[in-house]
């Protein structure tokens, strides 16, 4: 596995092209140092600022899984934030439990991650731990945890539903991979849905019609798919993520 | 219980390999919709006969695996099942004031997934569709769900969860056409949020911790099978004891939702099959 793993790692680009879609820190947001490639069809965002010894996400599964890494340590580190804060230690029991379970799954898939790909490849392949910045969140907000809650959620559906088809399935390490992935969309699913009904009760936000589409004309269904450099630019977009890091060979689509 | 019914239906591919039919049904729904995504889904599987055969063949256990059609069909005979259970419930007058919105909800995206996987096979509504008996009696059940809103919510749940598992099951062997994954994922994420909200709704946790199971025993089945809900074993690591601190064991096996095998699936959905 390790071989395989670190000869996919080294593969250039897809079709030779050359990927520049690049993560930068907050910082750089701030600055506005990032534009839009000319390509019409292709929306890749080039940000300047990175520095030069910056990690890469990899190739290959290996990229994908250090994908899953990066989305499930920032899903844990802002409900770390949430059950330090105020709107939880003063929040109702059946939130708090609720709150306190997406936290403990979150640590859970982050933890997994770190240890399913360290003992994979060589550790200076395995994406280092991130560091984040919620400062600009009201952690004693009820409206603000959970209005952030279900987009991290919602993302963290779209970005599974998308990494899924980029999985290299065809052998069993592959496999295994893919059926992780299922195993854990859907449990941020799950925790979308209760977020969702927590902001309205009773009423069709768990599965409604802001978050789905239709497929071939039906109405909307189905969960939404995104591909890596959409979820990526989005979280660079909130300004949380502090640590920079590449995707050069991440697949995509 | 008729495992041999669902199995033939499983393997009738005369429909399928009827390409004209499939043609003019596609028509139909594609002049009736308005995005174009769906004219890759019949290509994709008009290009399984040479090109995903040569992508099969290099997997390890592409034997052990179904067909995409068969995949197809198989989660077609889910959503018949999901579709007229809703259809009938909410025609009955089982479900309170307060409780119909989630229901309606729920109910048309089942309408709307079995209106995709028809379209996906070149079927028409109706084809391939088994008798359902929601007593259960084919399992040898008397089950009274649209007179007893409590069973009616128990057997909702059941359908879900056995859903979300049943597609999670599924995605090794659609993993040959990325669209067909794609579209399968992205209903499997939606059962999960269908199951969530009617496990609250009973006042149970979105989530499923260990294989427990809250519904009548026949159903313990839907938390168990092969890889149990309870598993701690993830990619080869077993998580159980290592995470004292964030909740445990019972948070090991909440955070992972668990794939069920097509026959256990068919084994689960045969309780309600004529």
């Amino acid at each position: 596995m390790k071989n395989k793993m670190n000869n996919r790692d080294v593969n250039p680009a897809p079709n030779g092209r050359r990927r520049f879609l690049k993560i930068g820190g907050a910082a750089v947001i701030g600055t506005g140092l990032f534009f839009m490639t000319g390509c019409s069809d292709d929306d890749e965002i080039l940000m300047e600022n990175t520095p030069p010894d910056a990690f890469d996400l990899g190739g290959g599964n290996l990229g994908i899984l250090n994908y899953a890494y990066a989305l499930e340590q920032l899903e844990a580190a802002f409900y770390t934030k949430v059950i330090q804060g105020s709107y939880y230690s003063n929040a109702p029991a059946s939130e708090k439990i609720l709150f306190k379970d997406i936290y403990n799954h979150e640590v859970i898939h982050r933890d997994f991650f770190k240890t399913a790909i360290s003992a994979a490849v060589d550790q200076s392949k395995v994406l280092p731990e991130l560091e984040f910045d919620f400062s600009a969140v009201d952690f004693s907000s009820r409206d603000a945890v959970l209005g952030l809650s279900q987009v991290l959620e919602d993302t963290g559906v779209r970005a599974y539903n998308g990494a899924g088809q980029l999985i290299d399935a065809t052998d069993s390490a592959g496999q295994t991979y893919l059926l992780l992935a299922g195993k854990i969309v859907s449990v941020e699913a799950r925790h979308a849905s209760a977020i969702r009904d927590l902001i309205n009760p009773g009423s069709m936000d768990f599965a409604g019609d802001d978050v789905l589409i239709g497929l071939g004309g039906t109405g909307p269904a189905f969960d939404k798919a995104a591909a890596p450099k959409t979820i990526l630019n989005e979280i660079i977009a909130t300004g949380f993520l502090k640590t920079a890091f590449t995707a050069f060979n991440l697949p995509n689509f | 219980m008729n495992f041999i019914k669902i199995l033939d239906i499983l393997s009738n591919d005369k429909l399928l390999n009827e390409k004209s039919s499939r043609r003019d049904s596609f028509q139909q729904f594609k002049n009736v919709g308005k995005n174009v995504a769906m004219a890759s889904i019949p290509f994709a599987l008009a290009a399984t006969s040479s090109k995903t055969k040569a992508a099969t063949n290099a997997m390890p256990s592409a034997a052990m695996m179904a067909s995409n059609e068969d995949v197809l069909k198989f989660a077609l005979t889910l959503e018949y099942l999901e579709r007229e259970f809703y259809q009938l419930g909410l025609d009955s007058g089982v479900i309170p004031e307060a409780d119909q919105t989630v229901f309606n909800t729920i109910s048309k995206h089942e309408d709307a997934h079995v209106d995709f996987l028809l379209a996906a096979l070149g079927l028409m509504d109706g084809d391939l569709k088994p008798t359902f008996d929601f007593t259960g009696a084919p399992g040898g059940l008397n089950l009274d769900p649209f007179n007893d809103y409590p069973t009616f919510m128990a057997l909702a749940q059941g359908f879900e969860d056995t859903g979300v598992r049943a597609y999670k099951g599924q995605a090794g062997a659609l993993a040959n056409d990325g669209a067909l994954l794609t579209y399968a994922l992205q209903i499997h994420s939606v059962e999960a949020r269908h199951a969530a909200q009617v496990r609250r709704m009973r006042g149970e946790k979105g989530w499923i911790t260990k294989s427990q199971n809250t519904l009548p025993a026949p159903f313990a089945a839907i938390y168990g099978g092969a890889t149990p809900e309870s598993n701690t074993v993830q990619g080869g690591v077993d998580l159980s004891g290592l995470f004292g601190a964030a909740g445990g064991d019972d948070a090991v096996t909440e955070a992972f939702d668990e794939p069920l095998t097509m026959n256990e699936v068919l084994t689960i959905g045969g309780i309600f099959i004529v």
